[in-house]
């Protein structure tokens, strides 16, 4: 009979690889359920592209006032990178509310990924790198309808999809953390979304040029991640005019601090949680 | 022991129609039990004033400053912000209602089986269903009265015709929570209220609450006169910017249709919905 | 029976072609806790809610409190208690405001309420955690607190479904220590369960179900004496040694009843348990285990149905 230690087929994964045990899981699961949630993360941000790129282009095509607000560029163009970079913050978001609560609550996945050698920080790691590959596919198939509806000026698209995946992780990375914090049901999420993500949506111009807004409101623009991700999509799928570069390497600094520090309290709020 | 306390209910006449037991004249204790429940949530219950707010604020400044002025009703000139407030209360009261008629019956009944403890006691299925829909209409009035009086502190009201859009906002919501409880009721799993999300999504971006009817081109035109929030949007815009015609009974008619057959339908499988 | 407090003849629910419930006749008197003792899926839990009067009956006749649930619905439940299989809470309200709402659909004033829910919080033992949120509370305090709500119209008949299912030994005990005291106060009790230990502790009197009809009905000693015997001796074996119940059946003729195979070790029915476990290790067989006890309505199931209560 063989000994006690050859019998049990386990084995560690490395750092990196229970990282990507995780991310397999998730797409598991996704393969079986993508119906569910390719309306919120593909079919919602396509409706808006018609809305506001289509529909309400059509309103101010060749306007004075259209062209002074977007640089001369045709509305659905000037929109199309804003609406790539919305989208993926409110898929990180949103994903990272209900979802994060079920692993620990309802479904307890999360639980049962850890009864094995698994380890809590992988989990949460492992759901940020999820979000990232999900929006950005939901990104690529996004910017490739827009082409069709002829909303692409170039090549630079494909930079916009990435700032917008890194904008969408900085802010799923802290709601990741605060969820897994929660021994509710989840009744706060509402307010979450109606405070803080609905007026980053409206307010991080997505839709206007940001210097639209009353003198009150402007200045809480910098705090919005949003912000800062639309700014640089936009200037990369518009193939520049680019802020002067202290400006660009502000924007990414800020993105890449959110995701640090979301992250990291990410992986100690599960730690705390799961290994409890 | 004591005798049994609990009184036996008197139903009114009219509901002997039902069937028996099914009503027990009490369904404004469940108007008791939501308004002790939001106030342990208030800052979910405010947050649903703040989101046509939040679009009020950014859209009607923002978009406005692109579009300049639209035709109203009447043909007369408006600004944006006073084109899109009322299309905005028409939409808060469609999301609110339906919300309340869809998701929220769905999570008490199958996940926090809240009906289940009702039903055990005298009140019937009727009572549970009206009070979940008074309570919607409780809770969209109260939101409703909330963005009148934003929209008349920026000066976008300017007759007392948009007096009546307090109770044109409460019809529009009785006839979609009455035709999404009708909905719930054939509901499944969550899957099923993507369904939902395709259908509200879509109404409250094209149903001309961003923009005019005459954006579309003629065949659109016709889809989007077919949809009840057009309705909606048309009618309060109609009161709140005074441009009142007899054309206003017509939308007035659209909504007493839909909420008697939704009605009539959630009646119908209301015994389906909650006893099994 | 005019004292009857249930009556029911040929019983029936069906959903679609699938009958839970198969013409049963029931009759509970006042004062009475009687029980439904059966596996997960005999029917139990769909004889209840028709009884609660929030399941349509299908076919048979059924008076509840004297009266038709079909016609009398409210008016029954308005006093009558019950308890779910699973805990449903309203858990956006506190403790207190469970109790209070809950009061309010029975037509009960504020402060008839008001008083009531002290009482209860008492009787659930959870005066301290009254203005809290109800899910933290343990399962057993969640399951009290359901108890207590039950209470809250002083129902003359409480329905428990599975009222200690999923808790720990010590919230079980609590629990029936408090349904003890209901029923010395005369509140008539139904009970469905599948643990036989809570059966004989707090049933009068009992029906057996399997399959969606009644196999034996009874006091629990009655059912006892009626289908087993006096003692039950447990044996198991190493797989490879283990003898045939034919084999064990011989070897002590005579002095058994019956010989029952279970997968992970034999029943042997007898009225000495001592004797047939002296004779068995002189027939040569040695058990890994044997086990003398006195036989409980988990081997009258057995008896009765060929199976365990609990798979």
């Amino acid at each position: 009979m063989a000994g006690e230690a050859d019998r049990a087929t386990g084995r560690v994964p490395g750092p990196w690889g229970g990282v990507a045990l995780v991310v397999e899981n998730h797409w598991e699961w996704y393969r079986r359920n993508w119906r569910a949630t390719a309306v919120s993360t593909v079919v919602q941000p396509l409706l808006f592209v018609l809305a506001f790129g289509v529909g309400f282009g059509a309103l101010v095509r060749g306007s004075g006032q259209v062209a002074a607000a977007t640089g001369g560029v045709d509305y659905l163009v000037w929109i199309a990178p804003g609406l790539l970079a919305m989208s993926a913050v409110q898929t990180g978001a949103f994903d990272s509310t209900y979802p994060v609560l079920s692993g620990f609550k309802w479904q307890r996945t999360y639980t049962a990924m850890t009864a094995g050698p698994i380890t809590p920080g992988q989990v949460a790691l492992g759901h940020l790198g999820w979000l990232a590959v999900k929006t950005a596919g939901a990104g690529l198939v996004c910017a490739a309808v827009i082409a069709l509806l002829g909303g692409v000026a170039g090549p630079g698209i494909l930079l916009a999809v990435l700032v917008s995946v890194l904008t969408g992780a900085a802010v799923a990375a802290p709601i990741t953390a605060y969820s897994a914090t929660l021994e509710t049901e989840g009744a706060s999420f509402p307010a979450i979304f109606r405070f803080v993500v609905i007026p980053m949506t409206l307010f991080s111009g997505t839709f206007f040029p940001v210097d639209r807004l009353p003198e009150l409101v402007r200045p809480l623009v910098g705090v919005s991640p949003l912000w800062h991700g639309t700014e640089l999509a936009r200037a990369a799928a518009l193939g520049g005019p680019w802020p002067p570069w202290p400006a660009v390497l502000g924007h990414v600094a800020y993105l890449l601090a959110l995701l640090g520090v979301g992250t990291v309290l990410a992986v100690r709020t599960f730690t705390r949680r799961l290994a409890r | 022991m004591t005798g049994p306390v609990g009184t036996v209910p008197h139903p009114p006449r009219a509901w002997r129609l039902l069937p028996s037991g099914g009503y027990a004249g009490r369904a404004h204790l469940l108007l008791e039990r939501s308004a002790t429940a939001s106030r342990r949530s208030w800052l979910v219950f405010l947050s649903g004033f703040f989101e046509p707010v939040f679009y009020l604020l950014a859209m009607g400044q923002g978009l406005g400053s692109l579009v300049g002025e639209l035709p109203g009703p009447d043909g007369a000139p408006i600004g944006y912000a006073a084109f899109i407030a009322p299309g905005l209360l028409a939409a808060s009261a469609m999301n609110g209602a339906v919300f309340d008629s869809t998701f929220n019956v769905f999570f008490k009944l199958k996940y926090a089986k809240l009906y289940d403890a009702m039903l055990a006691t005298p009140l019937g299925a009727v009572d549970v269903a009206l009070g979940e829909i008074g309570w919607a209409l409780v809770r969209g009035g109260l939101y409703a009265v909330g963005f009148l009086l934003v929209m008349a502190g920026f000066g976008l009201l300017g007759t007392p015709w948009a007096l009546l859009a307090l109770p044109a906002a409460l019809l529009v919501a009785l006839a979609f929570a009455a035709v999404g409880m009708a909905a719930t009721s054939f509901m499944r799993s969550w899957q099923d209220f993507d369904l939902v999300t395709l259908v509200t999504v879509p109404m409250f971006l094209f149903s001309t609450t961003f923009y005019p009817l005459s954006v579309y081109p003629g065949w659109l035109q016709v889809v989007v006169e077919c949809l009840p929030l057009y309705h909606a949007v048309e009618l309060m815009r109609g009161l709140t910017t005074g441009a009142v015609s007899l054309a206003l009974l017509g939308h007035v008619a659209y909504f007493l249709v839909m909420a008697v057959l939704g009605g009539a339908v959630a009646a119908r499988r209301l015994e389906a919905l909650l006893l099994r | 029976m005019a004292d009857g407090l249930v009556q029911a003849r040929g019983l029936t629910k069906r959903f679609g072609r699938v009958e839970a419930v198969r013409g049963i006749d029931l009759d509970v008197g006042r004062g009475e806790v009687f029980g439904f003792l059966g596996p997960n899926g005999a029917g139990k839990s769909s004889a209840m809610r028709m009884i609660a009067c929030v399941s349509p009956r299908s076919a048979g006749d059924l008076q509840v409190l004297g009266m038709d649930p079909d016609r009398d619905g409210p008016a029954i439940r308005s006093r009558i208690g019950v308890v779910p299989q699973l805990d449903n809470l309203d858990l956006e309200l506190s403790v207190r405001q469970n109790l209070h709402l809950y009061g309010r659909y029975f037509g009960l004033s504020r402060s008839a309420v008001r008083a009531k829910a002290v009482e209860l919080l008492e009787f659930a033992r959870l005066t301290e955690r009254a203005e809290d949120e109800v899910e933290p509370l343990s399962g057993g305090m969640k399951r009290r607190l359901t108890i207590a709500r039950a209470l809250v119209n002083d129902p003359e008949l409480l329905l428990l479904d599975e009222p200690t299912t999923g808790l720990d030994p010590q919230a079980r005990h609590l629990v029936w220590e408090r349904l003890y005291r209901l029923k010395r106060e005369g509140v008539t009790q139904i009970i469905t369960t599948h643990y036989m230990d809570e059966a004989e502790q707090l049933c009068d009197r009992l029906v057996v179900m399997d399959g969606g009809v009644i196999v034996a009905e009874g006091a629990p000693h009655e059912l006892i004496g009626r289908y087993s015997t006096r003692e039950v001796l447990e044996l198991r074996f190493e797989p490879e040694h283990r003898p045939s119940g034919d084999v064990l059946s011989g070897v002590l003729a005579g002095r058994v009843e019956r010989v029952e195979e279970l997968p992970d070790r034999l029943l042997v029915y007898t009225a000495d348990g001592e004797a047939a476990q002296a004779a068995v290790t002189a027939a040569g067989h040695r058990p890994l285990a044997a086990l003398v006890r006195r036989s409980s309505l988990e081997d009258v199931f057995l008896r009765l149905t060929g199976r365990t209560l609990v798979d």
